[in-house]
């Protein structure tokens, strides 16, 4: 029998701390996003560039990234730096950093497929106006790869967001590390990882709605 | 555009063009000359170069020898020392914008309504102000029939809707020489006659077009001159009448032949 009595008066007592903690998780995926998106782009870049000595180097980052367990990177960010002398980031801006480069490596692939998927007929009508390589770039292949990428970089933020759990493994104070400490400070075990859950859960559906909003304002094809 | 000292050139001239892909020579050679106002039709079975003829005016394609000029200026190269050196992207983007193309498959900007379409050359490779490259916009949109759908998106118009638009947006550009590439061989049979009518309207206009087609009755009406194209090479050449009606070669008969019933 399940003989466990609720009460969640200890959860009501910390909820600016489980608000603080949903927030700082949304803020690191949305910085790690937007930093990852924009190093994400130019690996893409690189990878259809036709050089072999820039495709290479990039599709080798690439790989031993999506390949590696994002939970060792943080602590190889983390612990690792400091011990060949690097000490200039707090734990914070370590996570960031991990994020950030976790989720170039898998952006790189995003906009990669884009780009390469765009048919060469509009950067031809493109050229065919006279348009400039670089203009070519701003109004006709970024805008598509945006549009075609909407959904695979809606799918990759909230996979981040909850990637950001793992902060709470270097005592960064996000929502699975408060209710870890809920939960030791006050034995309302189930308590504390319940409202931990149903906030993730809240919060990736929200996102995941806003976002096909988004997608359904910028679709070409409805 | 100021006419240089080779004004007694036509507007185009391609002399001994060849392009070759891998081991495959699809241009032996080609001769063209459109002079100002001409509207030349190309026909030929498929695989006969004309598509890849067109596509090296405005160098959608390299070609490997020969020279082809617009006024008189070569495109895509320069000769040093007799050797022919690739011009740099934004040399080549500047000879592009004065020709202008319409491709078989549209190819709208997809991401931009019908007039955001027609306006992004006039804005960025012209720099005309927004309002005056909108009223262009307007004008020419007008002129092939769907100023009423310049808000609409490409996936918002018909095939034979957004091929007029892609016509407004060559145009406006106000081009020396406009490049047809077969473009109503991806539409629906009853969509064609709009586009051929926009087409006809322009030629009386006076437009310089150079057309690959294959509808022979716009061919026969609207050309002022037909260029039969077989194997890479120019195989006749003259009046739609002349070409069309008495054919030269056994090739050209068998060609036109299957178009059996136009030409009885």
């Amino acid at each position: 029998m399940i003989d466990y009595q609720f009460n969640f008066d200890v959860i009501w007592r910390n909820w600016d701390n489980f608000l603080g903690a949903l927030g700082m998780g949304l803020g690191l995926a949305a910085a790690s996003l937007t930093l990852g998106a924009i190093l994400g782009l130019g690996l893409a870049a690189a990878r259809i560039s036709g050089k072999r000595w820039l495709d290479r180097p990039v599709w080798l980052y690439v790989e031993l990234v999506r390949n590696t367990p994002l939970l060792l990177l943080i602590f190889f960010v983390y612990f690792g730096l400091p011990e060949i002398g690097i000490y200039v980031l707090d734990k914070y801006h370590s996570f960031i950093l991990t994020l950030t480069l976790y989720a170039a490596a898998y952006m790189c692939e995003v906009f990669r497929a884009g780009l390469t998927s765009i048919p060469n007929g509009y950067l031809e009508a493109g050229k065919a106006i006279g348009l400039r390589p670089a203009q070519r770039a701003r109004y006709v292949m970024l805008p598509m790869m945006f549009r075609i990428t909407l959904p695979a970089m809606s799918n990759n933020f909230i996979s981040l967001f909850k990637d950001t759990s793992l902060a709470a493994a270097i005592a960064v104070p996000e929502l699975t590390f408060t209710a870890r400490q809920v939960n030791a400070n006050t034995f309302r075990v189930v308590e504390a990882w319940l409202t931990a859950s149903i906030l993730y859960l809240a919060a990736a559906y929200l996102i995941a709605w806003a976002l096909r909003r988004v997608e359904r304002r910028y679709a070409m094809i409805r | 555009m100021a006419s240089s000292d080779m004004s007694s050139e036509p507007l185009l001239r391609a002399t001994n063009v060849h392009k070759r892909f891998d081991s495959v020579e699809v241009l032996k050679g080609i001769d063209l000359d459109v002079a100002q106002g001409e509207v030349v039709a190309i026909i030929g079975s498929s695989g006969s170069g004309k598509t890849t003829m067109l596509r090296c005016i405005n160098l959608l394609e390299e070609y490997d020898d020969g020279e082809i000029h617009i006024d008189g200026e070569t495109i895509g190269y320069r000769i040093v020392g007799g050797v022919r050196k690739r011009l740099r992207e934004s040399a080549i983007a500047d000879q592009r914008a004065r020709i202008g193309m319409v491709f078989q498959g549209f190819n709208l900007f997809p991401h931009m309504t019908a007039e955001q379409n027609v306006m992004l050359g006039l804005t960025k490779v012209q720099k005309m102000p927004k309002a005056e490259a909108r009223d262009r916009a307007v004008h020419w949109l007008d002129r092939v029939g769907l100023a009423e759908r310049r808000e609409h998106y490409p996936y918002q118009l018909s095939g034979g809707q957004q091929q007029r638009v892609a016509i407004a947006r060559a145009v406006a550009m106000d081009p020396r020489l406009v490049l047809f590439d077969e473009v109503t061989s991806a539409l629906d049979p009853e969509l064609v006659a709009e586009v051929l009518s926009v087409m006809k309207s322009l030629a009386e206009s006076g437009m310089t077009m150079l057309v690959v087609s294959h509808e022979m009755l716009f061919v026969r009406d609207v050309a002022t001159r037909v260029v039969f194209m077989d194997g890479g090479r120019i195989a006749a050449e003259g009046p739609p009448a002349e070409v069309m009606g008495n054919p030269s070669s056994e090739r050209l008969r068998s060609f036109l032949g299957r178009f059996h019933g136009l030409f009885g």
